[in-house]
């Protein structure tokens, strides 16, 4: 009886032994205790961080909360696209900051986008001495740290540059010193609406000729002199349009006035050496997706071209280009993000954009690191998490359909 | 028929044939590499004749500066003033030292050329494919160097505390940048591998990891983890500077890392995946025994960049007001023994032939990986 009592215990426990020991080498059982240990040790952190956060803000007499945003900011800035006073709130501040860096990187982007696609076929031309002067280009520019550049172009290059009244005078009324860049600023008389009008209706009218050119190719085989009669009707119509309406739109050229100029519109230094810094380094990156995507269209595309006598620039531009986009896009979409997220260097040089106002001039005022840190980096965070659903669709959409 | 052709074969077909091209000429000699390199064709002629005529107007007066209107020697601004000097070398002579360590106290800067010394002596062996003990030179680099490192630096066992306060210069620079390689690497392949879990939980708090630390600048980062860490942690606990600057970098180039290292994850086909499960493998022998070796082999030029961003974007950490290489060079225009028009260009000079050497260094080193990897694969 006490033998098969035990006996009987022995096994109950043994299976139980062995019930345990199978739960513990189930991978369901295991992978889910993992994943909920894993979670409850991360809402504690957080909980731990969001406590000694509370407490350390209190002990500091620290505010917390956005009601900040609508407090006045007593600061001026110097670069102000929309309407801003040292009255204006903080919130009017972040405003100003967030459209300062829309704005550079925006240029950046555009010129980034023309120096890198050039660079990027030089570096392939046949002409040996153009293809070594775009790599020795590529090779400095991408491997000196953007900050230095930065630094470079404003305090060894613009900073040096003479005073107004010595400064450099360039072509077409652009003057250049170390007040900064001076250029003729349009001004919009009565009539000005008609000309933009002209322009929209020269660019639609353009736009569908080579619609229906194209159409026409492909049915007939007859080719249209679409670039001459395109410039002609772009150029020809606000032309016409400009002088029918007697000059609509004049510029106010800049003028040294004692010792600084007058009129016309003045980039400040700041500005110049971010958009010449940005512009020019990732331009180096971009110069690099450009050739990889040009070489990543295999050699046959071009022979086959070649072979049915398509010249140079036409080969370039209508078979090796479309299947090279497919190649480019996804990386040169990251390099844009790159160069938005890099505008954030403008805090070391003193362009007002939203680092430098925000998470610079307004969180020493305020003291807020938690809500001024977390709102600078959900913007940044938002604009890229867009950029990338972006590339997810334009991949998607031009993905190679393989049969 | 003839009538029935379509529109389409009279822009098309030609209907002769093409007249016979000449044999080809000689082809040798330097005139014709010039004619077939420079002078092919007339755009491609007046394309050499403008770069021929930007290379006139740049590269000389850079000579000029950078050499011959030089000041190589001198002991204050007195030697760098004048109307027609060029590049003051002096200033970089004359704060050399500061620009290599910063502020490290003289007597102890034996303890960082050791460092330096150490570095070389792991990475050397390690960069050179046919040197042997790989296991083990890894080990060194990964593990006992950082220790070294760390005691010699930061001083204790004997040796004179020297506070990161006096730390500057390439010093500051390289610790920046092999903390932050030394810790990203293991990291971010733990996060690729997370990102690819089948675990929801550990895919999600991968995913979110990645791209909160990719989605947002350097910059931010920095200042968050100056001006916000400080507020997260309990009384009395504080962080050095550089320390906070080095977790920052750290979970930076790791989100980074571990985008480059799940390339390299996605490339293997699911046969190896599979053939290993079918061996008896578990989830971490099957990673480390057969999916990783191959995945990171694919995925070297990456890192190598990965590396190479990071090594620049060290010269951020200026701006939270740490002296890196970038930051002690900034920080010395402000001496007035020698405030001279020159000195801004040419301490910016020195710095980015410093960063130069080094990025350009390992791009070259990344291509000579690439190609030794090659496997002929190619259209």
């Amino acid at each position: 009886m006490s033998v098969e009592g035990a006996a009987g215990r022995a096994a109950a426990a043994g299976g139980g032994g062995v019930a345990k020991a199978r739960l513990l080498y189930d991978p369901r059982f295991r992978s889910w205790a993992f994943q909920i240990a894993l979670v409850v040790a991360v809402v504690l952190f957080f909980f731990w961080i969001a406590g000694n956060a509370a407490r350390n803000l209190q002990q500091a007499n620290i505010a917390s909360g956005f009601g900040f945003l609508d407090v006045r900011a007593g600061f001026v800035i110097a670069e102000t696209p929309i309407h801003y006073t040292d009255n204006s709130t903080y919130g009017r501040a972040f405003l100003v900051g967030l459209l300062n860096t829309i704005i550079v990187a925006f240029l950046g982007i555009v010129f980034a986008t023309v120096l890198g696609f050039v660079i990027g076929i030089a570096r392939l031309s046949k002409n040996w001495l153009v293809a070594r002067l775009a790599t020795a280009y590529v090779e400095v520019m991408r491997n000196i740290p953007l900050l230095l550049q930065l630094l470079f172009w404003y305090k060894a290059v613009l900073a040096v540059l003479p005073s107004p009244r010595q400064g450099l005078e360039l072509p077409l009324g652009v003057f250049l010193n170390n007040r900064g860049l001076f250029i003729p600023r349009p001004v919009m008389e009565t009539g000005g609406g008609m000309l933009l009008g002209a322009i929209g209706i020269a660019a639609l009218a353009t736009y569908l000729l080579a619609r229906w050119a194209k159409a026409r190719r492909m049915r007939t085989g007859h080719s249209f002199p679409m670039l001459r009669v395109g410039l002609a009707i772009m150029l020809g119509l606000p032309f016409v349009v400009y002088v029918l309406a007697g000059a609509p739109i004049t510029f106010d050229v800049p003028e040294l006035q004692g010792f600084n100029f007058t009129g016309g519109k003045q980039v400040s230094p700041e500005f110049t050496a971010l958009l010449l810094g940005l512009s020019i380094y990732t331009s180096a990156f971009i110069a690099e997706i450009v050739r990889a995507g040009i070489l990543s269209v295999s050699r046959g595309q071009w022979e086959a071209a070649g072979a049915l006598g398509v010249r140079y620039g036409r080969i370039l531009r209508l078979i090796i280009i479309p299947q090279a986009m497919r190649v480019i896009i996804p990386p040169l979409t990251s390099q844009y993000l790159n160069l938005t997220k890099n505008s954030s260097l403008a805090v070391a040089i003193g362009y007002p954009d939203l680092v430098a106002v925000f998470a610079g001039t307004v969180l020493n005022q305020t003291g807020q690191a938690v809500e001024v840190i977390l709102m600078t980096m959900a913007v940044y965070l938002t604009l890229s998490l867009l950029t990338s659903a972006f590339m997810n669709w334009f991949n998607a959409r031009y993905a190679l359909v393989e049969r | 028929m003839a009538e029935q052709h379509s529109e389409v074969d009279r822009f098309f077909v030609r209907e002769q044939m093409v007249e016979a091209m000449p044999p080809p000429g000689v082809r040798r000699g330097a005139g014709d590499w010039f004619r077939r390199n420079l002078f092919s064709s007339v755009p491609n002629g007046i394309m050499t004749i403008l770069a021929l005529l930007f290379l006139a107007w740049s590269i000389p007066p850079l000579i000029q500066w950078a050499f011959i209107d030089a000041v190589w020697e001198g002991t204050n601004r007195e030697a760098c003033l004048g109307p027609d000097v060029g590049a003051c070398w002096a200033f970089v002579k004359a704060k050399f030292g500061q620009f290599i360590y910063g502020r490290y106290p003289i007597g102890e800067r034996w303890r960082v050329d050791l460092v330096f010394l150490l570095l070389a002596a792991g990475l050397v062996p390690m960069a050179i494919p046919s040197a042997p003990y790989k296991a083990l030179n890894a080990l060194f680099l990964l593990v006992i160097f950082p220790v070294a490192a760390f005691i010699l630096l930061t001083g204790g066992f004997g040796l004179r505390v020297v506070p990161t306060e006096f730390w500057g210069g390439l010093l500051v620079t390289l610790v920046v940048a092999i903390t932050g390689i030394v810790v990203s690497f293991p990291l971010g392949i733990l996060l690729a591998l997370g990102r690819r879990s089948k675990m929801p939980a550990v895919r999600l708090l991968s995913i979110a990891f990645i791209e909160l630390w990719r989605g947002v600048p350097l910059i931010t980062v920095l200042f968050m983890s100056s001006v916000m860490l400080p507020f997260f942690l309990p009384d009395g606990v504080s962080f050095d500077k550089l320390l906070r600057a080095l977790i920052g970098v750290a979970f930076f180039s790791s989100a980074y890392m571990a985008e480059v290292v799940r390339g390299g994850l996605q490339a293997i086909p699911k046969g190896q995946y599979e053939a290993a499960a079918a061996m008896g493998l578990g989830y971490w022998p099957m990673m480390y025994l057969i999916i990783l070796p191959q995945a990171l082999k694919l995925v070297i030029p990456g890192i190598v960049n990965t590396f190479i961003g990071l090594f620049k974007d060290t010269s951020l950490v200026l701006i939270i007001g740490l002296f890196d290489l970038l930051g002690i060079v900034q920080f010395n225009f402000t001496d007035s023994n020698w405030a001279t028009p020159q000195t801004a260009a040419t301490g910016f000079a020195f710095a980015a032939l410093v960063f130069w050497i080094f990025c350009f260094g390992m791009s070259r080193y990344s291509m000579f990986i690439e190609r030794r990897l090659e496997t002929g694969h190619k259209h």
